[in-house]
């Protein structure tokens, strides 16, 4: 089980059959895609469900056609039942959080592209890799069945908060299998993280090529190599905590539920445990979890903004010192999400101060994207307009995280509509805006085709303003004091708010439609887009030294030579404004000749 | 170690600029499986603790603790035949590399049978996962996942102990893949060195 050096890998020959070669390949590429493709599914599914939540929170009476074909007891005659709103809203977030936000822009590109960036023909374990992505899909599998299974998926929220979570079924629909079920496939999730980040790392070490020192490698590996950091550390606290939870589920044990608990007027035979002990477990995992949904956007974002630029960022070395400070403090913040939730008073400053802290090299990072951009010729494409978009959304979710980050706000803030809308710009919408800035740059090098520009263009626009539209206004229904997690709004002082409501379904469903229009580019690009050159954005990663899209082993048997930087932008050279980094040419740059 | 340590295999040797700390792949691959698996062990202990502290009656039922000393004892010692086994790998004696890594798998295997006869002491009297006779159930809840986690770690420690050390006695393995297991070795001995205190010396009857 823990022998490593039973998978270590030994040199695979490009593979024959349809199976090895699609579906169990061993190839970092072809796992990349299947992450992409997993992400894709997810991501649209929870979409959906965020349709469905929208429509009855805007419109609480209103029959959705269909609804009760997905379960008859959480929608008869296709009216949602409070409890299915919680049913869906459970799964929307723990679908985009998980099989979303951390597969598509960390798993996914950092798979296909962190080997070719660091020169290397695959990962050093491409057994593990393969186990990573099929672990991770088993995972999904397992979440979706229990729409399907008893009375539905759990309803306790991504953040499965005891005691409600560990009591079993009489805590609600979904509570007793949904939650065993909730809890497996997120263990299964932490076990494929943990195969995955450590090939991440060990890529990053050990396989780069020669002359590629680590301040070498391009911004995006350093993003991926941070995140994978994280994940080896954060997912190896969510395992034993799903493991406990599962066992007060199945084993008659009480880690998370305390003595004399009555729910549903039943005295619960457990006793003794601590509901706050899983708020500890889960957001010890919990906020890493967030920066490592993010982080690998910020890499995404700097390289693309970089190469259309055309110039570097500020300083190289101070992007990766922010990335790395982010990381670490994000272990020492996590106390901000439990502030109301009966912790020693003195332990919110505690934790509100490196929360404050974070937001330092959080700032860093924007000031470097921004006085980089200043003054500079941006090539507007698809993939920049995505980027720009990303600064926009970090920074816009990122100032209403100073008035959360400090208790005595918080306390009025917390579990309302302004936190859902905080962490939904800064994290959520950021983040796919960063899968999207990587998709429209990368897609040529994966596919061998082009997306469609002007398509690319319509859906930015069309996603930017659709997301304000609907983000924005959650931070005034949460200053209004409307409470998250409510399915109707009844009293009296919710009521008026309900046109606000409105508005953002309205809005959702003309974002949510425009997403198709990327599916729709995605899909037709993917056959009929035109071919792509091997370096269509005149960047200078090893990515783009490889033939499009790249063969089997990357570099056709070669092994590139590293002699630059990764962003050597605005230098006079042979090739235009540009040296690559295996291109042995010298690098003039332009402010050595003035 | 050899040139061929440094790269893997597959990847043209020369090319490489070489790991920046010596350390081969796989080796730095267990040691990051080990720093995850510090994070797991840690999350339990802490969980532990924080049910401990927060229990007023938690029970203190270990009378004796000459059983956990003798575990303690087998398990440090075991740790020595694993050194001295690596040692004998890296000097390139395979006879007694071999035989100390199949005495390490032995003395794993003494220990856990040791810690099953306790595990089925404490059931026989009347100690389970949610309930036990001397105070809050949670003391067995805590008791079998750190100890389980525990002792899960060893027989899968013993498995791969015999398994490396027959594919080693084959040809397939070398000594760097002798000392990738007893890293883990040494790493799961170093966790019982937490697990004593904190699960059995913390809970001596007074």
């Amino acid at each position: 089980m823990h022998d490593m050096s039973a998978h270590a890998v030994s040199h695979h020959a490009p593979p024959q059959g349809f199976i090895r070669k699609h579906i169990f390949s061993l190839d970092h590429k072809v796992i990349g895609k299947q992450y992409y493709g997993l992400a894709l599914v997810a991501v649209f599914v929870g979409m959906v469900l965020s349709w469905i939540m929208r429509l009855h929170l805007g419109w609480t009476n209103l029959a959705i056609p269909g609804l009760h074909l997905l379960s008859k007891n959480g929608a008869p005659g296709n009216l949602m039942t409070p409890e299915y709103y919680l049913q869906l809203m459970t799964m929307h977030g723990t679908i985009m959080v998980f099989f979303v936000l951390t597969t598509a822009p960390f798993a996914a590109f950092g798979n296909f592209f962190l080997p070719i960036q660091v020169g290397a023909e695959d990962m050093p374990f491409p057994r593990f890799n393969m186990m990573s992505f099929w672990v991770t899909f088993l995972a999904f599998v397992v979440l979706i069945s229990s729409f399907f299974v008893g009375d539905g998926p759990t309803l306790g929220g991504w953040t499965q908060y005891a005691p409600l979570s560990a009591v079993g079924a009489v805590s609600g629909p979904g509570q007793g299998l949904g939650v065993i079920l909730w809890a497996t496939s997120i263990a299964l999730f932490c076990v494929g993280q943990l195969l995955g980040a450590l090939n991440f790392i060990t890529t990053t070490l050990d396989l780069r090529v020669k002359g590629m020192s680590l301040m070498r490698l391009p911004l995006t590996a350093w993003a991926w190599f941070i995140t994978s950091c994280m994940g080896l550390t954060a997912f190896a606290v969510l395992m034993p905590a799903c493991i406990l939870l599962i066992l007060d589920q199945v084993a008659g044990t009480s880690f998370f539920v305390p003595s004399n608990l009555v729910i549903n007027d039943q005295l619960q035979p457990h006793s003794g445990g601590s509901t706050l002990l899983w708020q500890h477990l889960f957001w010890f995992f919990g906020h890493p979890e967030v920066y490592i949904a993010i982080v690998p956007g910020m890499g995404i974002v700097s390289h693309v903004l970089i190469t259309n630029m055309r110039r570097p960022l500020l300083s190289h070395r101070v992007m990766i010192g922010c990335m790395g400070a982010i990381a670490v403090l994000s272990y020492m913040v996590y106390g901000h999400h439990m502030f109301v939730s009966g912790m020693n008073p003195f332990s919110s400053l505690a934790f509100s101060f490196p929360t404050l802290v974070i937001t330092i090299p959080a700032t860093i990072i924007v000031l470097m994207w921004i006085g980089s951009l200043y003054g500079s010729k941006l090539r507007i494409n698809a993939a920049s307009l995505f980027a720009l978009g990303f600064v926009s959304m970090f920074v816009s979710g990122g100032v209403s995280g100073f008035f959360l980050a400090q208790p005595s706000i918080d306390i009025m803030l917390h579990a309302t509509y302004f936190v859902v809308g905080h962490f939904h710009m800064v994290m959520a919408v950021a983040a796919i805006f960063g899968i999207f800035a990587g998709t429209y740059f990368w897609f040529p090098k994966m596919t061998g085709r082009m997306m469609n520009e002007t398509l690319g263009k319509v859906h930015f626009w069309l996603s930017f303003v659709g997301t304000y539209c609907i983000f924005m206004p959650f931070h005034y229904l949460g200053i209004a004091a409307n409470v998250r997690r409510y399915q109707a709004f009844v009293d009296d002082y919710l009521q008026p708010l309900i046109p606000v409501h409105r508005f953002i379904t309205v809005a959702a469903i003309i974002t949510g439609v425009a997403q198709f229009i990327f599916l729709y580019n995605l899909i037709h690009s993917r056959f009929l887009g035109k071919l792509a050159p091997d370096n269509p954005w005149e960047a200078t990663s090893l990515e783009w030294s490889t033939p499009t899209p790249p063969p089997f082993d990357n570099f056709g048997g070669k092994h590139p030579v590293v002699y630059h930087d990764p962003y050597q932008y605005g230098v006079t050279s042979s090739t235009g404004d540009y040296v690559m980094q295996a291109s042995p040419e010298q690098v003039v740059s332009e402010h050595d000749e003035k | 170690m050899g040139q061929a340590d440094l790269t893997m295999e597959g990847h043209s040797p020369g090319l490489m600029t070489g790991p920046p700390f010596a350390i081969p792949t796989k080796k730095l691959a267990m040691w990051l499986f080990i720093i995850a698996d510090t994070m797991t062990f840690s999350a339990c202990l802490v969980a532990y603790g924080f049910l401990r502290n927060a229990t007023p009656d938690w029970p203190r039922p270990f009378h004796g603790m000459v059983n956990v000393a003798l575990m303690t004892f087998i398990l440090l010692t075991s740790s020595l035949t694993m050194f001295l086994g690596v040692r004998a790998a890296k000097a390139g004696d395979k006879a007694g590399a071999l035989r100390w890594t199949m005495i390490t798998a032995l003395a794993g295997i003494g220990f856990a049978f040791l810690h099953i006869r306790e595990w089925l002491g404490l059931i026989s009297e009347g100690m389970t996962l949610f309930k036990n006779p001397w105070g809050t159930g949670l003391f067995g809840s805590a008791f079998f996942s750190v100890t389980g986690l525990h002792i899960t770690h060893v027989i899968a420690g013993v498995i791969a102990l015999i398994v490396v050390g027959m594919r080693y006695k084959g040809g397939r393995y070398n000594a760097d893949d002798i000392e990738i297991v007893g890293l883990y070795w040494h790493f799961v001995d170093l966790v019982w060195m937490f697990v004593v205190p904190f699960v059995y010396l913390l809970n001596l009857a007074h």
